[in-house]
């Protein structure tokens, strides 16, 4: 984790994690090959938190471009036992007020479900990814942390909303939050299919989380739906290949990182990038090329799109019976440290249960360790429920 | 045996808008130092995102229109994958699978008569950068990159180098008439698509695409000894043909292969996530319809059917703003010879008073309109039309509203002034003969004797007009 420096602030300080840039804060998220980039200007969210008074505290690091479980992989990170994501880490310690993320392939849901703190996904297209290191523009969002669900209203509140310099940016031009609204009637589903592919703690989390929305008259029943695994397949397919081209801009050339010793320029892209990028980003970079190459195009990255509307008719019909999905965030409540070369493939498990609100752009909520996710919009269902259960007992 | 050329082409033709395809830089043309014209967007920085400048749309459909196309209601951008130092992202924002228009046609008038060329498709994209080699070492300019380009694709129906450099020539006027482009040295390019095959053969040859000449002479040179390459290459057998691409070199007059490399690498097009779809839809297609200039080759013959000069007519060709005016006016119900006269005529001079071009010339169709027909229906006379229009070009006054203030639509009594004035041709009986004799100087002899008469009390237009009714009959 990088040092930090807590301003005063009568609204409150923000982390900002590395993905997220900030005006002359070195932003290189988490690589090498971004080494001392210095924006010239920060992000809207950014700007939109600093104009109504709120402080960015300092950077939080994170995973090589977001790609990896919850921030164990930065070039600039040290190696911890315990993995947990720094900017949950900071919210969930009370040292910041909130903290925003990049939610593009569920380390910032992830990592939010381990440290127990809140975090949301909103609808895509709702905050403007402008000064956002991009990877997977069409299924990435910035996000916040915060450790109860009126400190996300309250973030949200002022972050989301129209912003001309991004194109997919919505046009609304704001938004209203609401954690309060009535839940009694509320209907949620478990879904079976995610629930075995957690072990028992994280069950466990799932069942007491619906006890919790029982006592407070939320209707919620468990049931088969077998869109998940299709959708994180989907996703991984346009993550690979949106990340491949998005981080190609990263040549050496312009700014970064640019190896010592070079002939010519074939010599200094391919050096830059072998020494720039760390072995979790080289195998997104050969997935997203070959689902984009001549040869596979039709089967793999034609076809993705094409299931990417099947999939958003599935969750379409699911939430005409439900207004939200409960599901494990996690396999585990905690992760140990594993070797890079594995991390495709771990990431790509886990990331069963975050893929789905990327890949159609529908919100999703972590709290108190689980995942609620919506129809379009429904942000403060999802925030109305959790904090429903937020206050039992209180 | 005779042989055919088969010629199909990609011309590139850079846009008339103020400011680049996917950002709010503007100016590159007139930046005097490399990357003078550049911003985080346009430089590849991370965080920036491209956002689509209307404009671009707009005049790509004009070009489709003009070139008789389909227009897409529903268009979208792809990303293109190659490395290359000017290439900031290292991908290039193009159009793949939904090109803005397809399927249109621009018809010829060669020496072998009408011939029509059929257009695949127009689609939009953003320009790259440039290298510049200082000694040793290659530095980049970005001033370039993102300026937006139409890439105009025909089929192959090109038949001789004539057709190609007629069918360019008319895309330049046409883009120049349409505000499209200003098609200036390097702001048009083009890839030439090349096979040979024996005449009366319906099957092509082998193809080779000869990339990125600027200059319509070395297009022309290039055709001649590409096809005259082909020709040997199968009548001598001097070399076996391969579908490559080629480079023209303007020293040597020849074409020369490019590394395989360059030519079979695979972009990896797929959607640009970050540009929505763009929809047209009836009400914006029906206004860039509205501002879509006739095709050049009609309107000449409209204009000169309507009795408008040659002279006035290329004035009019060659300049859109006053040929569009004149358009409008006729449309409010006026004549277009007499239309001409009022803008070519009246408001040139006016303008030229005041240091101004016909292309300053900024005056709406229905103040014209309203100026001509005081005039046309007698209510003013053609001097005082004069003055409203120079008051509304150089103040910008409304023109019925100053005519009504300065009293020009008055009828003045003229009685009493003709009184006095046919005094004063009686008193100078002699320079009145003296004129009607010929003498054409005697002229401003009676209309000073005039003035002199009626000291201030009549307005010089006046007194001219009613002595020439009194002299000239």
């Amino acid at each position: 984790m990088k040092e930090y420096t807590v301003k005063i602030s009568d609204k409150g300080t923000i982390a900002v994690d590395d993905t997220i840039l900030v005006k002359g804060a070195q932003c290189a998220a988490g690589s090498r090959i971004l080494e001392g980039f210095k924006p010239l200007f920060s992000a809207e969210a950014v700007t939109r938190l600093e104009d109504k008074g709120y402080v960015v505290a300092g950077k939080t690091q994170v995973g090589e471009f977001g790609l990896d479980l919850v921030g164990e992989f930065s070039y600039y990170g040290e190696k911890a036992e315990d993995l947990k994501g720094a900017a949950a880490q900071l919210v969930s310690k009370g040292d910041v007020k909130a903290a925003l993320g990049v939610d593009m392939n569920g380390a910032t849901r992830r990592a939010a479900a381990l440290s127990c703190v809140d975090f949301l996904k909103p609808t895509y297209g709702t905050v403007s990814r402008y000064g956002v290191v991009s990877c997977a523009a069409s299924g990435e969002q910035v996000g916040v942390y915060a450790s109860n669900v009126e400190g996300i209203k309250e973030i949200m509140s002022v972050i989301a909303g129209h912003d001309d310099k991004d194109g997919t940016s919505l046009r609304k031009a704001a938004y209203d939050y609401d954690t309060s609204l009535p839940v009694a009637g509320k209907k949620v589903c478990i879904i079976k299919e995610l629930l075995e592919k957690a072990d028992e703690e994280t069950r466990k989390r799932v069942e007491d989380f619906a006890e919790k929305l029982r006592s407070n008259g939320v209707v919620v029943d468990e049931i088969s739906c077998d869109i998940f695994d299709i959708a994180n397949t989907t996703w991984q397919i346009l993550m690979t290949a949106e990340t491949c081209n998005n981080v190609s801009r990263y040549d050496g050339v312009k700014f970064g990182y640019r190896a010592q010793e070079y002939k010519n320029i074939d010599e200094l892209y391919v050096k830059t990038r072998t020494e720039g990028f760390n072995f979790l980003t080289k195998a997104v970079i050969l997935y997203g090329s070959d689902t984009l190459s001549k040869n596979r195009y039709d089967d793999c990255y034609g076809k993705a799109l094409k299931v990417r509307r099947v999939v958003a008719e599935k969750y379409a019909e699911l939430m005409k019976e439900y207004d939200s999905v409960l599901t494990p965030v996690c396999s585990k409540t905690a992760y140990a440290s594993y070797d890079i070369s594995d991390a495709f493939e771990i990431v790509f498990k886990e990331s069963v249960f975050t893929a789905v609100a990327n890949l159609i752009g529908v919100p999703a909520l972590v709290s108190g360790g689980v995942q609620l996710m919506g129809k379009h919009f429904d942000e403060s269902v999802l925030l109305s429920l959790a904090g429903s259960t937020e206050r039992v007992g209180e | 045996m005779n042989y055919e050329m088969v010629i199909g082409l990609e011309t590139h033709v850079e846009l008339n808008t103020k400011s680049k395809i996917f950002c709010s830089c503007g100016g590159h043309s007139s930046a005097n130092e490399p990357n003078d014209c550049v911003c985080p967007a346009c430089s590849g920085m991370p965080g920036m995102l491209p956002v689509m400048n209307k404009k671009v749309v707009e005049l790509a459909v004009t070009a489709g229109l003009m070139l008789n196309c389909e227009i897409s209601r529903y268009t979208t951008f792809d990303k293109k994958n190659y490395y290359y130092p000017d290439l900031p992202c290292a991908y290039q924002i193009t159009q793949l699978n939904h090109p803005i228009c397809t399927n249109g046609v621009v018809t010829l008038k060669t020496s072998a008569g009408k011939r029509d060329i059929r257009i695949k498709q127009i689609h939009m994209e953003e320009d790259a950068g440039k290298l510049v080699h200082v000694g040793k070492a290659t530095c980049v300019d970005f001033n370039r990159t993102s300026v937006p380009l139409i890439e105009i694709v025909t089929q192959p129906d090109f038949r001789s180098a004539e057709e190609v450099l007629t069918y360019l020539n008319k895309l330049k006027s046409m883009f120049r008439s349409g505000g499209i482009s200003e098609c200036e040295e390097g702001a048009m390019r083009c890839d030439v698509n090349i096979s040979v095959r024996p005449e009366g053969s319906t099957e092509f040859g082998v193809r080779t695409e000869i990339k990125n000449m600027a200059s319509f002479e070395a297009i022309e040179k290039a055709i001649r000894f590409e096809v005259q390459r082909h020709i040997d290459a199968i009548e001598f057998e001097t070399e076996e043909l391969v579908q490559e691409t080629r480079r023209y070199d303007d020293a040597t007059g020849k074409t020369f292969a490019m590394r395989n490399k360059e030519t079979e690498a695979d972009y990896r097009y797929f959607p640009d996530a970050n540009l929505m779809p763009i929809i047209i839809d009836d009400e914006w297609l029906e206004q860039i319809k509205a501002a879509v200039p006739e095709e050049v080759d009609a309107k000449v013959d409209t204009y000169k059917e309507a009795g408008i000069s040659e002279k006035e007519v290329d004035m009019l060709i060659a300049n859109h703003n006053a040929s569009k005016l004149l358009d409008e006016v006729v449309s409010l119900g006026c004549g277009a010879k007499n239309v001409a006269g009022w803008i070519l005529t009246d408001a040139v001079s006016i303008l030229r008073k005041n240091g101004k071009l016909l292309g300053d010339l900024d005056i709406s169709a229905e103040d014209l309109a309203a100026i001509i027909k005081l005039v046309d229906d007698g209510e003013i006379n053609r001097v005082s039309g004069r003055k409203i229009l120079a008051a509304v070009i150089e103040e910008g006054v409304d023109p019925i509203a100053y005519c009504k203030d300065n009293k020009l639509d008055e009828k003045v009594d003229t009685t009493v002034i003709e009184e006095i004035m046919d005094k004063v041709l009686i008193e100078n009986a002699q320079a009145l003969e003296d004129y009607r004799n010929g003498k054409v100087k005697a002229k401003q002899a009676l209309f000073g004797a005039c003035m002199r008469a009626l000291k201030n009390t009549a307005d010089t237009d006046i007194i001219k007009e009613l002595l020439e009714r009194k002299i000239d009959n």
